[in-house]
């Protein structure tokens, strides 16, 4: 059914005023848009979502905060109704119910913004449109439907100032442009909660500003918005409320117009929580630079990357640097120009043991002893339809599983089962394809293999992403054994406590800067979580690169 | 009743091998009621393609003969896509193969040397190479799409064959006819078997196979290139280099398929004329795919699709069938196999309230 004849009434309330809606509603659940209690969602080892609660008034914008990994995606798909809870109840305008699936969800007025877009490129903004909701009721009258329809877009487009030519191709609208077509595609079926999945982490700051003008229109005639992001600026400039998740419990509420981002940011990372066992420091004396980054700068990679700003750091043999940041602040550019998938553009932004490696291959560098885990660990780390044996040779055909070019079978069952056993990866055999394998079983092999080529310079990206505690400190230990043998190891990660747990010196990335590094010893979570959210001199601080990140400015230009 | 597509849980391994099969037998039904349109008893039109043509020891060697240049190409191709490169150059390759060998045999021809057979053979294995040379430069720095290049250069080689028959190869006592001069015995190929036309190509290609089953299994190389066929940024992140693989493995089907062209001219053809391969190359892609990209199943196909020719041929003797036939059993050959395919990844899920009529398979995929 087109999505045109809802009932008149859930639009005209919207159109209502604030007040007007509350005024209507009485008692408990009645005041809530959307609301839900005691959430959980369990996956194969790691609790998603843990006795989660939330609940929107009608007209507020309601931030979802929280590291990547804490439980915000999982907690908006089960309000779109993408995934099932194991547990929990929502009640949406004060009726429960159990949401079935997107359609339902969307029928019941909930529109969602997905970070990325599902738009098909060589159709318009009135078909790709059409498809979503006349679905499989396109027929004949099509043509009628999309002239009535294109009408509707002027309409909602002019009306929330987000112009658009319903007409043009959706390859030739900018990223800002194509997410407006999202948003619409949402509110011509008349939708009373909007779920925007971190909405700016692709726009410029002008759209940025243009897209909140929108929202808080949306927001004045009383639909509810749900906005998932991890930038406190852009919270504090929009929300009238905020939950905080971490590791897929509710860390805390606040209003974010009284909170300080600093408070808001240990929230998100944690400083209350106690820390797991911190490991042993590095007690080496080598002084030596095996790896240094100087003067680092290059651009980013796709429309979620970001531009890398003169890095500087070093890392010395038997010492674990550990770079927090949340991703896609620059983490994915730097670990492919690290393990040379992306080449620098100078071969001296990057030395191992004195040697420019910039423009080296990742084949030449793996020889000169760097071996590298990264973030994907299917489609990178590992080939999900070979076998683990196979995949142990991906990058451990140096171990001597090669001989005149010739592969020595024997060998590399020898190497992949040795990875199987010494990091108790759960599999069937050597035998068994990499897809079949749980996330963390895999990472325990990803992880393995590139450990015991006993490399001199391991670089790592979430090192125990979506892995268990047992698995964790197992991944964790053997780290520390090899810092111990003399490498020398960098450990990208979201997860704070996990490099206070390891790291000999940290320093965070944020927005492709890095902020100063320090000893473990000299700094603390809490300072690092400011790092983080991008609070931090950048040491070569100069006039034309003006601070992105300072609170107040930013809060300002995000405010009509 | 209600026939819904899902997808299955897991790749079905038993479809994997099934779906050849199931293939053919489909071909094989399309088939017997394309000949009962034409008039024809479907027995009858099966027996004469399918069974006439191989029932005396003639038209088994026969079957060698049509099978070797198909192998060659197909042993080529199945690297290429292994590689997940999509090769569509095998018969420009081929006929460049043919049309630089024969220049080579024709200048050569009248010397009685033992070096003159390699020299030629060798001559046209470089030119098949050198012509999958330019797509292979094409898409490694000029990130062009190979199966446009390689589709464009078959026309291009085709037209350059023309040429050279029609001009400077042409036999001067030929009465003008778009030929060369025959070859000579010192540049025709041994035969296989005493009076037939099977010659040593078919056993270049039985080599091929044996050569590239050693490739893809056993050697670091071949593992590579599965690797980036696979998983394109896994084999990057590892540090394979892609565009030597990319070089590598058009320029082998290249060589082979060129190998395949000069085996045909200075074999069975025995002189260059303008239709040296009744597409070889393209019926190798089917052939390919046919046989899973394995050797072995490779080898299978490419007798089968041996025998479609000879049967296209044997209906237009006995039947008085358009030729055109054998080219519509390859074209269904290959849509029937790329349907079945599709039950690979994905199963039928029939909800009826009454039992499901058989032959509805065939009915939704077709």
């Amino acid at each position: 059914m087109p999505a045109s004849h809802q009932p008149e009434s859930s639009r005209s309330h919207r159109l209502d005023s604030k007040g007007a809606v509350f005024d209507n509603r009485s008692g408990g659940d009645r005041c809530y848009r959307i609301r839900c209690a005691g959430i959980t969602k369990v996956y194969p080892g790691v609790v998603a979502n843990d006795q989660v609660s939330l609940a929107i008034q009608p007209g507020e914008i309601h931030a979802l905060l929280g590291e990547n990994g804490a439980g915000k995606s999982t907690l908006m798909k089960i309000l779109y109704g993408v995934t099932q809870p194991d547990s929990g109840s929502i009640w949406f305008d004060g009726q429960q119910h159990t949401l079935k699936s997107p359609a339902h969800a969307r029928r019941l007025g909930i529109g969602m913004v997905f970070q990325h877009f599902s738009l098909f490129e060589t159709l318009t903004v009135v078909e790709n449109i059409a498809l979503s909701f006349y679905g499989k009721a396109m027929d004949k009258r099509a043509a009628g439907q999309l002239k009535d329809l294109a009408r509707r877009i002027e309409e909602i487009s002019s009306h929330y100032g987000m112009p658009i030519d319903p007409h043009r191709h959706v390859h030739s609208l900018s990223t800002g442009e194509r997410q407006r077509v999202e948003i619409i595609r949402c509110l011509v079926q008349d939708i009373s909660l909007l779920i925007l999945d971190e909405p700016t982490s692709v726009l410029t700051p002008q759209e940025v500003s243009s897209l909140f003008v929108t929202l808080k229109k949306l927001a004045a005639e009383g639909c509810s918005l749900l906005f998932i992001s991890h930038k406190l600026q852009e919270v504090k400039a929009l929300c009238d409320s905020a939950t905080v998740l971490r590791h897929g419990k509710i860390a805390g509420t606040c209003d974010p117009k009284t909170t300080s981002t600093e408070d808001m940011a240990s929230m998100m990372v944690g400083s209350q929580t106690t820390l797991g066992q911190r490991y042993s420091f590095s007690t080496s004396k080598n002084e030596d630079k095996r790896l240094a980054v100087t003067g680092l700068t290059e651009a980013a990679m796709g429309e979620f990357g970001a531009p890398l700003h003169d890095i500087h750091f070093s890392v010395k043999p038997g010492e674990i640097l550990g770079i927090a940041g949340v991703a896609g602040n620059g983490q994915r550019e730097l670990i492919q120009l690290l393990s040379g998938e992306r080449l620098a553009t100078s071969p001296d932004f990057i030395t191992l043991d004195n040697q420019a490696i910039g423009q080296l291959t990742p084949g030449k560098r793996r020889r000169l002893g760097m071996a590298v885990v990264p973030e994907e660990r299917l489609g990178r780390g590992a080939v999900p339809d070979m076998s683990l044996s196979e995949n142990g040779l991906l990058t451990g055909f140096l171990q001597n599983l090669v001989s005149g070019g010739f592969l020595r079978q024997r060998r590399i069952h020898g190497f992949a089962n040795n990875v199987i056993s010494r990091f108790r990866v759960k599999a069937h055999g050597n035998s068994a394809d990499a897809k079949s394998l749980s996330g963390g079983n895999l990472q325990k092999f990803i992880i393995g293999r590139e450990i015991l080529q006993d490399p001199k310079l391991l670089i790592c990206a979430s090192p125990t992403w979506g892995v268990d505690v047992g698995a964790a400190n197992l991944i964790h230990q053997s780290l520390i054994a090899l810092r111990d043998k003399g490498t020398a190891i960098v450990v990208l990660s979201e997860d704070l406590d996990e490099l206070f747990q390891i790291s000999d010196r940290i320093g965070a990335l944020c927005h492709g800067k890095l902020s100063p590094v320090k000893p473990v010893r000299e700094t603390s979570i809490n300072e690092v979580g400011q790092w983080m959210a991008g609070v931090f001199d950048h040491p070569e601080k100069s006039a034309s690169a003006p601070m992105a990140m300072e609170p107040d400015r930013q809060a300002k230009e995000y405010t009509p | 009743m209600k026939i819904a597509i899902e997808r299955r849980p897991q790749d079905s391994s038993l479809m994997k091998y099934l779906s050849p099969v199931l293939a053919v037998l489909l071909t094989l039904m399309a088939g017997s009621v394309i000949f009962a349109l034409q008039g024809q008893d479907p027995w009858t039109g099966l027996y004469t393609f399918f069974i006439l043509p191989v029932s005396d020891s003639y038209g088994l060697s026969e079957l060698g003969v049509k099978a070797a240049p198909i192998l060659l190409c197909a042993m080529g191709l199945a690297v290429c896509f292994r590689a997940n490169i999509w090769n569509i150059g095998a018969e420009g390759q081929l006929l460049m193969g043919a049309l630089m060998g024969s220049w080579a045999a024709l200048s050569w021809m009248d010397s009685e040397g033992v070096w003159v057979l390699p020299a030629v053979l060798i001559t046209g294995t470089v030119a098949g190479l050198l012509w999958a040379l330019i797509p292979a430069v094409l898409r490694n720095h000029f990130n062009t799409n190979e199966i446009l290049t390689t589709i464009m250069l078959n026309y291009i080689a085709l037209n350059l064959l023309l040429y050279a028959v029609h001009g400077p190869l042409k036999d001067p006592h030929g009465f003008n006819f778009p030929e060369s001069a025959l070859f000579t015995n010192a540049v025709t190929l041994p035969l296989l078997l005493e009076g037939s036309r099977l010659h040593i190509g078919l056993a270049f290609g039985l080599l091929a196979g044996v050569c590239i089953w050693v490739l893809m299994t056993r050697t670091f190389l071949g593992f590579q290139l599965k690797v980036i066929g696979l998983d394109a940024s896994a084999g990057h992140f590892a540090g394979f280099r892609e565009r030597r693989l990319v070089y590598f493995s058009l320029l082998l089907c290249g060589a082979l398929a060129g190998l395949a062209g000069i085996s045909e001219v200075s074999g069975p053809i025995g002189q260059l004329v303008p239709s040296v391969s009744p597409g070889y190359g393209y019926a190798a892609i089917i052939v390919a795919f046919l046989g899973r990209l394995h050797p072995i199943g490779i080898l299978l196909a490419s007798l089968l699709m041996a025998l479609v020719y000879m049967g296209g041929e044997m209906g237009q003797i006995d039947l008085g069938l358009p030729l055109a036939m054998g080219s519509l059993f390859q074209g269904m050959l290959l849509f029937f196999l790329l349907a079945c395919d599709f039950l690979i990844s994905y199963r039928l899920k029939i909800s009826a309230h009454q039992p499901p009529a058989h032959g509805h398979h065939a009915g939704v995929n077709g």
